[in-house]
């Protein structure tokens, strides 16, 4: 069994490794500092971190204003409220000015459980990858989570960071890598393709060793730089399979499945199925069971694989 | 003040709202009401209190000026422009295509303009950050902001001005023009901000009253506002929207309009005709 941390975790600790290196990191929260973990900033570093209260607009503002004078500024709530709430002021005083601003948003996806669907963000994704200049990233476990806000702190321009409440396996050790833009194939095999990001990487490898039991072969590809999208490995991957399942703890509707769709039409259309959440708000409930409920297990992922496989062979069979 | 000082600040405000006019006319639209009301507060900073390097934008120690009313965009390339950020000759280019200077201001791309605004309620939020890195880095700047008066029915407005209280940004000065009128009609029948200086008051600013196109008061304001330590200064400004043409003053029509050509010609006649008071 392969030991579990929550991506915010992994967040909450590189934070104050990087506070110590650079001096112009600073943190600001809108009064969820203890769970979306910049608690750990805020104690070492007091002089630097901000909280602005229950007031998510002005702690985008504000970042944005700091930004401008030449610091690095994190600004962390969850996820609905971060992009949801304040999205116009991300829009025109981040995105449109270029302001070097990284939103670290928590409490993404249906595992934020019990809470219920008012704080399960599974919008964000679309709405943060529709504006332009927006890097998008959706880290699979917390070494990435590490690489991943390392990587963002030396990007210059506005980053969102997708993070999550509940524990996920660690599933990358210290020789992996993360490039904003590159999405590493984790496994290979010829009968269908698998993108998925965040959870459902995890979710994706255990679907994939299912599958080979039963004779089917699959790569799974963490697309975990949602933008820039790594459209070479993708096309690429989809060129070898033929068939594209994609998986994340989001709504199909605009997020990594769509950022796919889009890009396959384009440039080497195969069928694709997308799992995810189908169009509905989520509800209170456990994490797992609300996986279960929406779809979202390694279970719907290898269902989504045979649903393809047969219509790639549908398609070759009319040919 | 001295009279010459005086005089020349009074020159500045008068060429700055021939270039208004001139500019929105040329462009075909525009906001020449709320740029109009803001003409002495803007001159006020540029040509006489705040600390600036035209030549190098980004100088480190500079005063910054936001203009969280971005609609009157006019008023702060006029100025920018008279204070050497960028050629005259750019006014000419407002709003249209391939041009600089955009129809609400662009940060990224205007020498100058500090903070992207147009949306409103934003900068006084924005002022408030580039302010808590001036103190985080010890530096001596000051960051103004001029706001509208209907621009503080955005709600953001009051958690950025509960914020700079709190985090004691005596280094932000906030100007509200106060000139009466927004897009729908009067501000006190479309949503009635008052009793303003008592909410800035009340949200732990220092607060000044002022005719805000009268120089020694503004000047006055600003000096107070650098001497009041812990605290950050409101600027209730009284002003004319339209102010200088007198067809334009206190017309609400004239928020969003531009000047057809005889209304231009009617309007820099009475600028030449202008007198010092």
């Amino acid at each position: 069994m392969m030991s579990k941390m929550a991506t915010r975790d992994a967040y909450g600790q590189t934070l104050v490794r990087l506070g110590e290196r650079e001096p112009r990191v600073v943190v600001l929260d809108a009064d969820l500092a203890k769970s979306t973990k910049t608690i750990d900033f805020a104690k070492s570093f007091p002089q630097r971190f901000f909280d602005m209260g229950i007031a998510e607009q002005n702690l985008i503002c504000t970042a944005a204003g700091l930004a401008l004078a030449g610091k690095i500024p994190f600004a962390s709530t969850f996820a609905v409220f971060a992009t949801g709430r304040a999205f116009e002021q991300i829009r025109n005083s981040v995105a449109y000015p270029r302001a070097n601003v990284k939103i670290a948003a928590t409490h993404a996806g249906l595992t934020v459980g019990e809470d219920g669907a008012s704080h399960q963000s599974v919008e964000d994704i679309a709405i943060m990858r529709s504006l332009p200049g927006m890097t998008v990233l959706v880290p699979a476990d917390a070494r990435e989570t590490e690489l991943m806000v390392e990587a963002a702190a030396a990007h210059k321009g506005p980053v969102y960071i997708r993070l999550g409440r509940s524990g996920v396996p660690q599933l990358f050790d210290m020789e992996y890598q993360f490039a904003m833009g590159k999405s590493p194939v984790l496994r290979e095999g010829d009968d269908a393709a698998i993108f998925a990001c965040g959870i459902m990487v995890a979710e994706a490898l255990t679907a994939a060793r299912q599958l080979a039991e039963a004779g089917l072969e699959v790569t799974v590809v963490n697309v975990s730089s949602i933008k820039p999208m790594d459209e070479k490995t993708i096309i690429e991957a989809a060129r070898q399979a033929g068939a594209v399942v994609t998986a994340e703890e989001h709504s199909v509707v605009g997020g990594l499945g769509s950022a796919v769709a889009e890009l396959l039409a384009r440039h080497y259309p195969v069928p694709v199925e997308m799992v995810g959440v189908q169009d509905t708000f989520g509800e209170s409930g456990s994490p797992s069971d609300l996986l279960q409920k929406y779809g979202l297990t390694a279970h719907h992922i290898a269902r989504g694989v045979e649903r393809v496989v047969l219509r790639k062979k549908t398609i070759s069979g009319n040919r | 003040m001295d009279e010459t000082k005086l005089r020349e600040l009074q020159e500045r405000a008068l060429a700055v709202r021939r270039d208004i006019v001139e500019m929105i006319a040329l462009a075909g639209s525009g906001h020449p009401g709320g740029s109009l009301s803001g003409v002495e507060i803007a001159c006020a900073l540029y040509f006489h209190a705040m600390r600036i390097r035209p030549a190098e934008p980004d100088w480190p120690e500079r005063d910054r000026f936001v203009l969280s009313k971005g609609h009157a965009a006019p008023l702060l390339y006029a100025v920018l422009a008279q204070a050497g950020y960028f050629p005259r000759e750019e006014l000419k280019g407002l709003r249209r295509i391939d041009r600089m200077l955009q129809g609400h201001p662009d940060a990224k791309g205007t020498p100058g303009v500090e903070v992207s605004t147009g949306s409103l309620g934003q900068g006084i939020a924005v002022a408030n950050g580039i302010a808590l890195a001036g103190k985080l880095d010890g530096r001596d700047y000051r960051v103004y902001v001029l706001v509208g008066d209907g621009e503080l029915q955005e709600g953001l407005v009051w958690e950025a001005a509960m914020a700079a209280a709190h985090y004691r940004l005596d280094n932000v000065t906030v100007f509200v023009d106060y000139n009466g009128f927004q897009i729908d009609g009067r501000i006190q029948d479309v949503m009635n901000p008052d009793p303003v200086p008592d909410k800035w008051r009340a949200f732990g600013w220092h607060v000044l009253e002022i005719d805000g196109h009268d120089f020694p008061q503004i000047l006055s304001a600003i000096d107070t506002a650098r001497s009041v330590q812990g605290k950050p200064t409101a600027v209730i400004a009284r002003t004319v929207k339209g102010k200088g043409i007198s067809f334009m003053e206190n017309q609400v029509g004239w928020h969003g309009v531009a000047p057809k050509p005889d209304e231009l010609e009617r309007a820099l006649v009475e600028l030449a005709g202008w007198q010092p008071a």
